[in-house]
């Protein structure tokens, strides 16, 4: 028997036998055609087309192939989760989205509908943030990766309709220094993954001009295998351009650059384990940046949105046309008719499947009221863009692919979003770790100075710089704070001329406590985001979730995502704060193992007025430094273990009630005027943070460790100094406002615990006053840029 | 004329990205600016004529294919190069920042000795350290009165303004570079130079001078004074709270040192026509 039978058409189609297919050749089918689709999902299929009474063509089974992929379908987020305490119906709905629902804020406009959650800002106009991974491609080929990584974001914002206005990106490599030869085959080194990486992200934001504001980088063995990149993006619309209705008989185009092979596959790659044959079968996975293109294509998009001449738009990222035209048919109730050969190609002969599943880079789907047409080909011409008519929405809700007048597929669109159940399994054993055990060390000083340069500590700068972070002008608050590039807790912008309110864009991602325990990691990351922003005065903030995980079909997988959900509803409704968009990437699994479990938390909040916003750096000697929040012996995962070889288990908790007390009341601080400087609390604890601080503002200072305020007993000068405690901020107050201070932070745990001085001496005084700490700024500074460079 | 009346066109191709900030500082002055697509001024839409000054804002024109600047001038001196030498011969501004000031140069227009030059007489060549830099850098106005874009700006003064390119190191050709230099001294067509904050020069050190640029310079004007091309962003120090620290300041104050480039030629056109 044949499995693939040629059709006797002038061009390349193949009718797959799956009538007389059996279960062996079914997964044969699936294998060979690299749709990635599994045996109860190659039943499903079998079925609807024995209903038909046919077999169904390659572009029909590809079409399916991409539209149930975990990439585009979440399955495992949307499927059902079978638990030793029972069963739970959708992670998503019973744990993220439960959280938005529940709290259900008048300015959440549009949450996980659109390519981007929509939120509002001020007067008419909203902003609309995603963020996304890009983690296989970039394993694959780093610069490429990155780049389409930031390029497939951006169109995710202009897919609501929205303006770009800046870029985002958290990047997770393994360590620069990891030995050639633990490097299993097929993996790229730690080196050239970052550097390609890093010069991709700047290569697309730059040339399109996008301020990339805000970002981190982590670095740990648990991503040698898989490297993670997110890329994220906030654009401004004003309300009145957001049009979401399509009606039978609009119009159909294709916007943007040509298809090519290039992007053949991509969420089947991204929805698989990478292996040795890896960068062999899916290098065509990886798409090709060209920004400038996107450049023009905004410019376009924009014009068409000012004048509301569309009637909706989406991305054409993954799954390419396949699934942007069905999702939209089946958004609206409605079917399409294509014709695959009027789309634009690089190069004569490919397949109508792979035109039709192709992700070729810089192309979006537009759709128009045929009244509009004209008008916005017009557009698309003085712009230098493509735009093309391919087809057109019918009111029958079947999707019927031509090519060259031949038809080549013919689905329901229900049956396309109607898969089979994902069922997975879970299991969820808390690891133990060894008992860190180890004198205090007598010389703190070094042991400051060691975290300052340790790789998850230092300055990123040298990175930083290679990303414009000031186009467009708009950057009140920059990554680099000031003549000593100061790490700045977070981003500030102005993005409307005619008004002082600000944006306010940060992020947390604690990927070492999930080690211990994925629910504390998820609960620190939404803490840290929150702390970030609120240092620089941010409020009423929302909150985006980025899985990355191992495969979902291996229990213990699962069992750690469970947790890590978990976390995210109870943690993030008890600071009141919704989750309006999220994406995960699962199946990051290479020879070594999955991936480090790892969740970033990216947070948007407002400042009423971008005048008032607060940065880290210490502004005047004689001001007094408090610490405010309590310090617990909280030092698993930290930083400091880690330097010391441990992970520990006494993983950083969250008292979330009290948390959101301190946050909220620091927020009326800053409004009323009594904080000089603050900064968060975080990786290296309150000594890395006290050092950054100072540095950045060119002024020593003079700490008591004794009058820090203590949850518990501690009895260790280093583990109050590098206590990873969440929720902790410093603030710097003017000597002449400490009673308005101290009545302000009234039944909140704060410590005046030193003051800033003229001199360039940093010290500090132990439990004991004696001087555990001394050293200058020079000293903490050059520390601090020696790991990357300043 | 009346500032009301200026007219200033915002040229952009496909990968210009610094011309809404541009024109931002534009309207802040009370002139009417115009962002306009080339395309617009190739297909007779839009005429040069009508314009008072031109701006080439930042970006990556045409992707900066080739090198920095290259496509679109050329292209831009062969459709439109009599249009424009018609512009500068009657001493109307002509303005090139980052990607701009690349285009200036690689049209020939800059440093222009003698009227526009058939080939480029000078290049901004890739950073030394390479890579792209984005930074707060200061600069010294060196012009003696000639530049109409510093009229407004005292000799020796210090400006600070960020730089965000890889391609700003001014070079002129290895041979001929000290009797260019002198030349473009003896003319006046220097006009800023990187310096440390107390105005001392840089002399080429890193990152005070944050491209290796020749003799520190940041930017130049044509022979006449009315082409002002620099690598620094003006427009991103328009307003107080762009600065980098505007926090450690009392107050934030209302405007930062790049406005006086614009106000300087805003007050050139007032007078001028």
């Amino acid at each position: 028997m044949k499995l693939y039978i040629k059709r006797n058409v002038p061009f390349q189609l193949f009718e797959i036998n799956i009538l007389e297919a059996d279960k062996q050749q079914l997964l044969q089918i699936s294998r060979e055609l690299g749709v990635g689709l599994n045996l109860e999902e190659m039943l499903a299929i079998q079925g609807y087309f024995k209903s038909k009474g046919r077999n169904p063509t390659d572009v029909e089974l590809q079409t399916i192939g991409q539209t149930w992929s975990e990439h585009c379908f979440h399955k495992t987020f949307k499927g059902e989760i079978v638990t030793s305490e029972g069963k739970i119906e959708s992670l998503f709905k019973t744990y993220i989205f439960k959280v938005t629902a529940e709290l259900n804020p008048p300015w959440c406009i549009s949450v996980f509908e659109d390519n981007a959650g929509i939120i509002d800002f001020e007067d008419n106009y909203a902003v609309a943030v995603k963020v996304e991974t890009h983690n296989h491609p970039s394993a694959i080929e780093p610069f490429g990766g990155a780049a389409t990584g930031v390029g497939g974001v951006i169109r995710d914002i202009l897919g609501v309709w929205a303006d770009p206005i800046a870029c985002t990106d958290v990047l997770c490599f393994g360590p620069l220094d990891y030995p050639y030869e633990l490097l299993p085959a097929g993996i790229k080194h730690p080196k050239y993954l970052f550097r390609g990486v890093v010069a991709g992200i700047g290569h697309y934001g730059n040339n399109m001009g996008i301020p990339t504001v805000n970002g981190a980088i982590c670095f740990d063995e648990g991503y040698v295998g898989n490297v993670v990149v997110y890329c994220g993006c906030i654009g401004l619309l004003p309300r009145d351009k957001y049009v979401r209705r399509v009606r039978d008989g609009d119009i159909i185009l294709v916007v943007g650059g040509r298809t090519g092979r290039d992007g053949i596959h991509g969420v089947t790659f991204a929805s698989a384990e990478l292996t040795e044959e890896s960068e062999e079968i899916s290098r065509p996975a990886v798409q090709i940046a060209n920004p400038i293109e996107e450049e023009k294509l905004k410019r376009a998009i924009i014009r068409v949105r000012d004048l509301k001449l569309g009637s909706a738009i989406t991305d054409l990222g993954g799954g390419g046309l396949s699934s942007a035209i069905g999702e939209m048919a089946n958004r609206f109730g409605l079917g399409a008719h294509v014709e695959l050969e009027k789309v634009p190609l690089k190069y004569a002969d490919m397949a109508p499947w792979e035109i039709y599943v192709s992700e070729s880079q810089e192309r979006m789907l537009l759709v128009v009221p045929k009244k509009n047409l004209e008008k916005v080909l017009e557009i698309f011409e003085s712009e230098d863009v493509e735009a093309t008519p391919i087809g057109e929405f019918t009111s029958d809700g079947i999707l019927r692919i031509h090519y060259m007048g031949y038809l080549v597929a013919e689905l329901d669109i229900p049956f396309l979003f109607q898969p089979p159940k994902t069922v997975r399994k879970v299991e969820w054993i808390p690891p133990k770790f060894e008992k860190p055990n180890f004198p205090e060390p007598k010389d703190l000083t070094k042991e400051l100075l060691r975290l300052l340069s340790s790789p998850n500590i230092a300055s990123r700068e040298s990175v930083i710089r290679t990303y414009d972070h000031e186009v467009k002008g708009n950057t009140v608050i920059k990554p680099l704070h000031g003549e000593n590039a100061g790490p700045s807790d977070a981003a500030v912008l102005k993005p409307l001329n005619h008004s002082w309110k600000g944006l306010v864009i940060s992020c947390g991602i604690n990927p070492n406590y999930g080690k211990i325990d994925p629910y504390w990691m998820a609960a620190s990351a939404i803490d840290e985001a929150l702390r970030n922003n609120v240092a620089v005065g941010g409020r009423r903030i929302a909150l985006l979730d980025n899985f990355t995980w191992g495969n979902p079909e291996k229990p213990d997988r699962m069992g750690s995502l469970v947790r890590a959900c978990q976390a995210c509803y109870e943690i993030a409704k008890g600071f009141g704060t919704p989750f309006i968009s999220g994406k995960d990437s699962l199946y990051n699994e290479s020879p070594l193992g999955p991936v480090n479990p790892t969740l970033l938390i990216t947070a948007v909040g407002i400042i009423p007025d971008i005048r008032k916003a607060v940065t880290l750096d210490v502004k005047a000697p004689g001001n007094l430094i408090y610490v405010l929040g309590e310090t617990y012996a909280e030092l698993g995962g930290s930083e400091y273990y880690k330097l010391k070889g441990f992970v520990g288990n006494d993983v950083p908790k969250v008292r979330v009630e009290k948390a959101k007390n301190l946050m909220d009341r620091l927020v009326e601080a800053i409004d009323a005027g009594l904080i000089r400087s603050c900064h968060d609390l975080s990786d290296g604890g309150l000594g890395v943070a006290l050092a950054e601080m100072a540095f950045s503002g060119g002024y020593g200072i003079e700490i008591h460790l004794s009058r820090v305020p203590l949850a518990e007993k501690i009895e260790r000068n280093d583990f109050v100094l590098f206590s990873e405690s969440n929720s902790r901020f410093l603030v710097e107050v003017d000597d002449n406002c400490k009673e308005d201070f101290e009545r302000f932070m009234h039944g909140i745990p704060h410590g005046l615990i030193g003051k800033v001085v003229k001199t360039s001496s940093f010290c500090i005084y132990g439990l004991n006053e004696n001087v555990v700490v001394e050293t200058s700024l020079d000293e903490l500074m050059k520390s601090w840029k020696s790991f990357l460079g300043g | 004329m009346k500032r009301e009346a200026i007219r200033v066109c915002i040229l952009r191709v496909g990968g210009t990205n610094c011309d809404a900030e541009t024109k931002r500082a534009f309207d802040d002055l009370g002139v009417k600016a115009e962002i306009i697509h080339f395309n617009e001024l190739l297909r007779g839409r839009k005429q040069l004529a009508d314009y008072d000054l031109l701006v080439f804002p930042g970006g990556f024109s045409f992707g900066d294919y080739v090198r920095a600047g290259a496509i679109w001038a050329k292209w831009f001196i062969a459709k439109l190069g009599k249009n424009l030498e018609e512009f500068m011969d009657q001493e109307k501004p002509i303005l090139g920042i980052c990607n701009g000031f690349q285009i200036l140069v690689e049209a020939g227009i800059l440093p222009g000795f003698e009227g526009i030059s058939k080939y480029p007489e000078a290049a901004l060549a890739t950073n030394v350290p390479p890579g792209y830099n984005c930074r707060w850098v200061y600069v010294k106005n060196e012009n003696r009165g000639k530049c109409v874009f510093t009229s407004k700006i005292p000799e020796k003064s210090v400006l600070r303004i960020p730089v965000a390119h890889s391609e700003g190191r001014f070079v002129f050709p290895k041979e001929r570079e000290k009797n260019l230099l002198e030349r473009l001294l003896e003319n006046d067509q220097l006009v800023l130079r990187y310096c440390h904050k107390n105005g001392e020069p840089a002399e080429g050190e890193y990152p005070a001078n944050p491209n290796g640029s020749f003799y520190d310079i940041a930017g130049i004007c044509n022979s006449t004074g009315t082409v002002l091309g620099l690598m620094p962003h003006p427009e991103r120090a328009y307003y107080g709270w762009q600065l980098p620290d505007w926090t450690r300041l009392k107050k934030v104050p209302n405007y930062a040192d790049g406005k006086l480039i614009f106000e300087s030629v805003i007050d050139y056109l007032t007078r001028k026509f």
